[in-house]
């Protein structure tokens, strides 16, 4: 019995600092309280649908996110929009359909079943837009990304002068957390660019939360979902193991043998 | 085996079993006398099954979603991940449960390694478990595939490469691999194929593996024969299955832990960047499973040696029944292969995580030096220890002590419990 403790945390030591020493990147990132770390992390549901509003305001007009539909703005575990709202949200993209009866295609409001509209229609295009960069998919970037939230949530604030002996090509910005400081991305925040409809202030800091808990919503939309499930997954197998413990400590009583 | 007259009380039990004995092999399987000392490192061959099984089951589901084309797959991986039900939790489930799999198929092996178990008579059972891991890596590495993504892609790219080491038909191998002149959707879709073949043999393996394992019988952690059934041994059901249950099920809870509140964390996250035939990643680097050998490959110069050492790393303990000239199996009565023991399980842990580093300055010679010292255990240690090593004295069955037992018993018991 206690060397099956003691093998257990072993093994839970040697994964727990192997993905450390993994994680364990040159840069510190910045650091703040996300509201789903931990066993019954959640979203923030207002900051869900400020973040909304800051990538469809500014980060949409470069990037994608292509897995999404209108329709999940209004599923559990999510921004909750409610569903007029989501309508109203979709309604407000022209979306190519088609093609018709007469082999034409044509545009229309989008519906909540449309994906996210794209801003580029190809990857050579956002090229072409963008320098040469192509501004990436930001579905699951979160998770494309070895720092996670707390990476995009540093990069938005990590724009700087460049120091004296770095020299930037035209288009090309400093910024301290991307790999190799140089980034295509100009900074995309601003205190005051988004108008929030709550009244919450708009500052890059705020924003950068704001968008990056979205993406980290978008990336794992059923993250909800699954700390709640594991949390009852985890103590209905505890309270199984306890009993199969003592069912197993009963029947070895009848032989001179310990378990 | 006794239990081979065994006969059903009903008449049409009877009937049927004299046409077919399932049910002589069902009592055989509930009666099968087990060595009552058998630690918990003996339940991994039970939470291996119940990882096959998983494997199994959970790879239908996604199958039954996921799209093989280079162009659709990472999408249809998002569609599980996002609109199929509990998708979510079936993906992870699968991709950590490879994990999963690996760690208990390490200790399996290992503690093989630690009792002698590979030692006669079970070295059919042993060189069974071999074929076994290698099929489990070939269906990993493809598995890891199948998402599309990075480091699938160029995973993919490096470990078929291997073969075009070989001399003269080396590139027409890698050709004929791919399916074209990279790595592409021809590639994909034969990993597919390949991917969902090879559980299937594993678990025709297994089933051999297991009928190997009943004809000797277990080892135990007193590495001893003993008589089946005795006093040594208690009835699988229901003393081994409760005990494997309640192993199990703290494995499930680790296993848990993983799919519900780090999914991702084995992973790596280039994975969820598509997968761009123009983009080399920084790093490419294999599931952590895969880095011991992924370091002996890169600690030798050449290409051909390397993918050589690298093979051999694997094959050489197909031959280890017979370069461990000991007669003794378990490590509890051979002092010095103990600590030769702990130091080869250092040397793996050692070119496991220099394999997730860059092969440059110092960690290209730590691995240099880990690989060298892993052939030196497997072909000079062990082969030298059975004949120069002074072992313990070994007590002649495990009920031994209870009965009187003899003097040197004792002491062995007692290096056994601290070593525990």
């Amino acid at each position: 019995m206690k060397n099956l403790f003691k093998l257990f945390s072993i093994i839970i030591i040697i994964i727990a600092s192997n993905s450390y020493s993994l994680a364990a990147e040159k840069v510190e990132y910045l650091k703040t309280d996300w509201s789903f770390k931990g066993l019954f992390g959640k979203f923030d549901r207002s900051s869900l649908q400020r973040g909304y509003q800051v990538y469809t305001e500014v980060c949409a007009s470069c990037h994608s996110m292509k897995y999404l539909s209108y329709r999940n703005l209004a599923e559990p575990g999510g921004p909750e929009f409610s569903e007029a709202q989501a309508k109203a949200i979709a309604a407000s993209f022209e979306v190519t359909d088609g093609p018709n009866s007469d082999g034409e295609m044509f545009t229309r409001p989008g519906k909540l079943s449309d994906k996210f509209v794209m801003p580029y229609e190809n990857v050579k295009a956002a090229q072409a837009a963008n320098g040469g960069a192509y501004p990436p998919d930001m579905s699951v970037l979160v998770k494309a990304r070895g720092g996670g939230v707390d990476y995009i949530y540093s990069l938005l604030q990590g724009y700087e002068e460049a120091p004296s002996n770095v020299s930037l090509d035209d288009g090309v910005y400093y910024n301290k957390y991307m790999y190799g400081n140089k980034i295509r991305m100009a900074a995309p925040l601003t205190d005051g660019l988004v108008e929030y409809g709550d009244g919450t202030n708009a500052s890059v800091e705020q924003m950068s939360k704001d968008v990056t808990t979205f993406l980290m919503w978008s990336a794992e939309p059923h993250l909800e979902a699954r700390h709640q499930m594991g949390f009852k997954a985890i103590v209905y197998l505890i309270i199984l193991t306890v009993l199969v413990y003592f069912s197993m400590k009963k029947i070895w009583s009848r032989v001179e043998s310990e378990v | 085996m006794s239990d081979h007259d065994y006969r059903p009380k009903s008449k049409v039990g009877q009937w049927f079993n004299d046409r077919l004995p399932l049910l002589t092999l069902a009592n055989h399987l509930t009666d099968y006398p087990t060595p009552k000392n058998l630690n918990y490192w003996w339940t991994f061959g039970g939470i291996l099954t119940f990882c096959l099984i998983t494997q199994i089951v959970t790879g239908l589901t996604l199958a039954m979603h996921y799209i093989a084309h280079a162009d659709m797959a990472f999408e249809s991986v998002e569609h599980i991940m996002r609109d199929v039900n509990y998708g979510w939790l079936i993906r992870y489930i699968h991709a950590n449960g490879a994990s999963m799999f690996f760690l208990a198929v390490y200790i399996h092996i290992f503690r093989s390694l630690f009792y002698g178990s590979y030692k006669s008579p079970r070295e059919i059972i042993w060189i069974l478990g071999i074929i076994i891991y290698l099929l489990m890596m070939a269906a990993a590495f493809m598995g890891y595939v199948l998402p599309w993504g990075q480091m699938s892609f160029w995973g993919a790219t490096v470990i078929t490469n291997l073969f075009s080491a070989i001399p003269l038909v080396g590139e027409g191998i890698v050709t004929w691999l791919w399916g074209g002149y990279s790595v592409d959707n021809p590639t994909l879709t034969r990993f597919f194929t390949l991917h969902y073949l090879i559980p299937f043999l594993i678990l025709g393996l297994v089933v051999l593996h297991i009928w190997a394992l009943h004809v000797p019988g277990n080892n135990n952690p007193v590495g001893i024969d003993i008589k089946k059934p005795s006093k040594d041994t208690v009835p699988f059901h229901p003393y081994i299955v409760i005990k494997d249950g309640f192993a199990l099920l703290m494995f499930m809870i680790v296993f848990a832990f993983f799919v519900f509140y780090a999914p991702n964390i084995l992973g790596h996250a280039d994975n969820y960047i598509e997968a761009n035939p123009m983009v080399t990643p920084a790093h490419i680097v294999p599931e952590w499973y895969l880095l011991p050998f992924y370091a002996i490959l890169r600690s030798v110069p050449d290409k051909l040696l390397g993918v050589v050492a690298m093979l051999s790393a694997i094959l050489i303990l197909a031959v280890l029944p017979w370069l461990d000239t000991s007669k003794i199996r378990s490590a509890v009565f051979r002092p010095l292969y103990r600590q030769f023991y702990w130091i080869l399980v250092a040397d793996v842990l050692i070119l496991g995580y220099v394999g997730a580093m860059p092969a440059e300055g110092l960690y290209l010679l730590i691995a240099r030096v880990a690989t060298a010292y892993y052939f030196l255990h497997f072909l000079v240690i062990l082969p030298v220890l059975g004949f120069k090593e002074k072992t313990l004295p070994v007590p002649l069955s495990i009920t031994e002590p209870v009965l009187g037992g003899s003097p040197n018993l004792a002491a062995a018991r007692n290096k056994e419990s601290k070593i525990e």
